[in-house]
């Protein structure tokens, strides 16, 4: 499928946009990746012993993976609330800068601030890096809708697959139970390598997971975030380094 | 299941606002706010994205390490070892993610197998 010309009457519609928009996730790897990502966090959820309907509302409201899988891990293992909003906020920071590049992609100089509400809750990495793709062959007064249609998309196949992994984390035997518990750490993580371009995202992923395993021994209650901000600083520290030797 | 068993108790959907949606939600309203006029690639910028990565990167490790429900039957060894193949497969396909998730998963359910 292609998307028709930018001169083309297809795009005088904005419901036509919107519909462009949605078929466009049947065009990008990643409506995969995100699927088998949210099977995952669906058996997650279940096996946290959050309800189903918990996991659609995350999956709604939160619309993003990380967050959303911190928020079930750090609950589920007994951290409290404010221990949790913290983790989930310092993981959502990076939302900050993507909602701030990608706006500009469909701001028109009429546009109003309300109008670009919905494309800034769609955004997160999966909607920022297909905008970036198709957003160039969008008419500009069509971005808005189509983006609201990409992202109507994605959350309506994130739901479906939060539904079909909880009951499958209810129903199968424990080996399939498993593996599809494995899909959230292997997406995860390929997914954010695949992301890193930095040297410090890298450092820091790579430093992340190898130090929280030691941080869990001292049993702080914050290990998440004590080893984050260790790793994250010591990431920041080899690109500071590098920078200033460049 | 039945449809009080779907919702759960109102008190966890609470939690789920108060830890996981305003905390969430709060950085994308600033962004859509005060969006203008920030580089993106400023130091601080860099800094917050290396401790956001680590962060997540923390959090893969624990459903790895301190595995929830079904994944605790998996023996230690069998997990780490689907984590590793899954990333050879990675890098070795110049990073498909897709290799890399079916590489890990192929691991851990051969080992299972042979396991017994």
């Amino acid at each position: 499928m292609a998307l028709p010309p930018l001169d083309s009457p297809q795009w005088q519609s904005p419901w036509r946009a919107f519909t462009w928009g949605l078929r466009s996730i049947t065009q990008t790897i990643l409506t995969l990746v995100l699927f088998a990502t949210y099977l995952g966090i669906g058996a997650l959820a279940h096996d946290s012993h959050f309800s189903l309907v918990w996991a659609l509302c995350s999956t709604l409201f939160v619309w993003a993976g990380p967050a959303q899988i911190i928020l079930i891990t750090t609950l589920g293992s007994g951290a409290t609330v404010v221990q949790s909003a913290i983790a989930v906020t310092v993981s959502a920071i990076r939302l900050f800068p993507m909602v701030v590049s990608v706006l500009p992609l469909m701001r028109t100089p009429t546009t109003k601030r309300r109008e670009l509400f919905f494309a800034a809750h769609l955004t997160a990495v999966t909607l920022w890096v297909e905008c970036h793709r198709f957003l160039p062959q969008v008419p500009r007064e069509r971005r808005i809708a189509f983006v609201n249609g990409l992202g109507f998309g994605l959350v309506s196949v994130c739901l479906t697959a939060n539904t079909i992994g909880y009951f499958l984390a209810a129903n199968l035997t424990q080996t399939l139970g498993a593996s599809i518990l494995l899909l959230t750490p292997l997406s995860f993580l390929f997914s954010t390598a695949r992301n890193s371009r930095e040297v410090a995202d890298v450092v820091a992923l790579a430093l992340g997971v190898l130090l929280y395993p030691l941080v869990t021994k001292m049993n702080s209650g914050l290990d998440i975030l004590v080893s984050g901000l260790a790793a994250g600083t010591i990431a920041y520290g080899v690109h500071w380094w590098r920078e200033v030797r460049a | 299941m039945s449809a009080a068993q779907l919702i759960g108790d109102w008190q966890a959907l609470v939690v789920l606002f108060v830890a996981g949606v305003i905390p969430n939600q709060i950085w994308r309203m600033l962004g859509l706010w005060f969006g203008s006029g920030i580089d993106e690639g400023s130091e601080l910028l860099v800094w917050v994205r290396a401790v956001a990565t680590a962060i997540l990167a923390g959090v893969i490790a624990q459903i790895v390490v301190e595995p929830p429900g079904a994944l605790a039957s998996v023996p230690d060894a069998l997990r780490y070892g689907a984590v590793g193949a899954g990333l050879v497969v990675f890098l070795l396909t110049g990073r498909s993610i897709f290799a890399g998730v079916v590489a890990g998963e192929v691991f851990m359910l051969a080992g299972k197998w042979w396991l017994g």
